[in-house]
């Protein structure tokens, strides 16, 4: 094995430095005090045009759409986006055309339901600057971030098309000899995560799968939590085991009950696919598409009116009978 | 009024080939059906992973979303996709099930891209999601597709996830885990497996009513037949029950044809 080692061809979008990151957690404000704000000001505040974001949950399942939906309203653009199983979440921000450079594991498919038309328009458009990783490598580049890493070395992506459009870079492991891909941490600015509960301080508790969220969370400068319900800090403290994000990393705390529709919310309501249905059929042709986003995004005043826009609190009972397969 | 569909008997044959004790990370579709059909048959202790965290689940209905709610209904464990990948860099899972547009005559998949412009492609698709990973990582990947000349390639325009690569001992070259690969691809006309030392595609079995020419008809490569190959054996009246009662009552998968 003496052939040359390769190098992904794509760009990193972030800084890998963690000295520059430590120093940045050092003067992060560590005082436990209430954090509650409100959707419309986490996006003004902590969404300057351009910066790059992650997403927590699943794509469809616990993703925090009432803050998706403000800035595709507030017309936020040219931010990085971290591409990580991103279904619904990515569906949206494509339709606001907020972001301009995508770190790819999975975009424009929403999996069993079929392919965003417009979210492939914009991806087959040429104008967005992409690099390609796998699930497992972003992952892991969440966690070597989490760990103050500036890469962690993986097995995955190595000999394919993945790994050459990606920036992942083959080392040698010092120990056994063998090639490994090193991938770099990623650092995002500002991360949304939406959780089952959370104290007002920001110590935030979820059920059900995990996917990335405690490494996006000690990963990311800024982390905006959503949540279902906001409950005591006496409630925390009795079984601090659940805790998933401690509060010192996040910056804001909103209450958003039903925050995950349309998506699926583990344990609470199940995803509302006739409404997700809607969403890939109004993409099928541009005008339509434009007076779907104008209904149920620009010209509404908040995620609330969009509940209402489809069904309120009676399509929430169905989607929790769903939810707990009654009936 | 035939006796089973081809996505019927792709399942079955899928199912059969999941051991009891065996570990294995399915998406959604027909090789969820496949594992559920396999526990209710003759692997009633197959573990069924999802690449976003679930864990051992009694799956009530098929999952619409690889993360949805279903995928740890009476599950064993919800945790994060770096551990189950990690389970999977680990060599503690035998097999996974992966798809594409395209996969070429040593079990390359492509999932991301139709053109020969990565950076501005006639067809972008959702790209690796876990299945790079799972390729990988995973002792032997399956791959479950109806097979034509569009889909079986000479070279994919893209090579999401990795096969044999170049074939021969290109997979291992590249630094990926000793033993690990592409181990059956499940089709409405055969069963196909991979030459030993070149790591071509190769017949296994075909299906019944299903001949040579079909096959040459239908792949876009050089299909090795070997001089001894089976018939598939066809699904029996007790696994068509259980697939069409219990597994997808709704026919939502096996519908699909």
């Amino acid at each position: 094995m003496n052939e040359e080692l390769k190098n992904g061809i794509g760009e990193i979008f972030t800084d890998v430095d963690p000295d520059k990151q430590r120093e940045y957690f050092r003067n992060k404000p560590k005082k436990m005090i209430p954090k509650l704000s409100t959707i419309k000001d986490v996006v003004e505040k902590y969404v300057q045009d351009g910066i790059y974001i992650a997403i927590g949950g699943f794509g469809g399942v616990r993703i925090p759409t009432a803050i998706l939906h403000e800035i595709v309203r507030q017309k936020k653009k040219n931010l990085g986006f971290s591409g990580h199983v991103a279904t619904h979440d990515c569906q949206i921000l494509a339709a606001g055309e907020c972001f301009d450079r995508v770190d790819i594991a999975y975009v424009v498919g929403l999996e069993a339901r079929g392919l965003s038309r417009n979210a492939r328009r914009v991806f087959e458009s040429g104008k967005l600057k992409v690099t390609e990783w796998s699930n497992a490598a972003l992952s892991w580049r969440y966690k070597a971030a989490a760990m103050g890493l500036p890469f962690l070395p993986i097995r995955s992506m190595l000999g394919t098309d993945t790994y050459k459009y990606s920036a992942a870079k083959e080392i040698i492991c010092p120990f056994t000899g063998k090639k490994l891909a090193a991938v770099p941490a990623l650092y995002p600015d500002v991360a949304f995560i939406h959780v089952h509960r959370c104290d007002v301080y920001g110590n935030a508790q979820v059920d059900g799968i995990i996917v990335a969220d405690d490494d996006i969370a000690k990963a990311s400068k800024h982390v905006i939590i959503t949540t279902e319900k906001i409950i005591s800090n006496d409630e925390i403290r009795r079984e601090p085991n659940r805790t998933l994000i401690p509060y010192w990393l996040v910056d804001a705390v909103i209450e958003v009950p039903f925050g995950s529709y349309p998506g699926n919310m583990p344990g609470e309501y199940f995803s509302d696919e006739e409404h997700l249905a809607e969403w890939l059929q109004a993409e099928q042709d541009p005008e339509k598409f434009k007076e779907f986003l104008d209904k149920y995004i620009y010209n509404t005043k908040d995620f609330y009116e969009y509940l209402q826009l489809n069904g309120g609190i009676e399509k929430m009972i169905k989607l929790r009978q769903k939810e707990l397969l009654i009936g | 009024m035939e006796k089973y569909n081809s996505m019927e008997l792709m399942i079955t044959i899928a199912a059969r080939n999941l051991e009891d004790g065996a570990v294995v990370v399915v998406g959604t579709g027909a090789p969820c059906a496949a594992a559920m059909l396999a526990q209710m048959t003759k692997s009633p202790n197959l573990t069924i992973m999802f690449e976003a965290g679930g864990i051992g689940p009694i799956l009530p209905t098929m999952p619409i979303s690889v993360g949805d709610s279903r995928t740890t209904h009476k599950g064993l464990k919800a945790t994060t996709m770096a551990e189950i990948m990690e389970y999977c860099q680990a060599g503690m899972v035998d097999y996974c099930f992966l798809g594409g547009a395209q996969i070429d005559k040593y079990g390359n998949l492509n999932s991301t891209m139709i053109g020969d412009n990565y950076y501005k492609p006639k067809t972008r698709f959702p790209g690796s999601g876990g299945a790079n990973d799972l390729a990988s990582l995973t002792w032997r990947t399956m791959v479950m597709t109806p097979q034509n000349n569009k889909r079986f390639v000479e070279k994919c325009d893209f090579v999401t996830s990795p096969g044999y690569l170049n074939g021969g001992n290109s997979r291992y070259d590249a630094g990926l885990p000793l033993g690990t690969g592409p181990y059956k691809v499940i089709t409405d006309i055969g069963v196909y497996g991979y030459h030993p030392e070149t790591k071509q595609m190769m017949l296994l079995s075909l299906h019944v009513g299903k001949t040579l020419d079909d096959i040459k008809n239908n792949t876009g490569f050089e299909m090795l037949i070997p001089e001894k190959y089976d018939i598939t054996e066809e699904p029996t009246d007790e696994e068509l029950r259980i697939l069409r009662e219990k597994v997808d009552p709704m026919r939502l998968i096996i519908g699909r044809v």
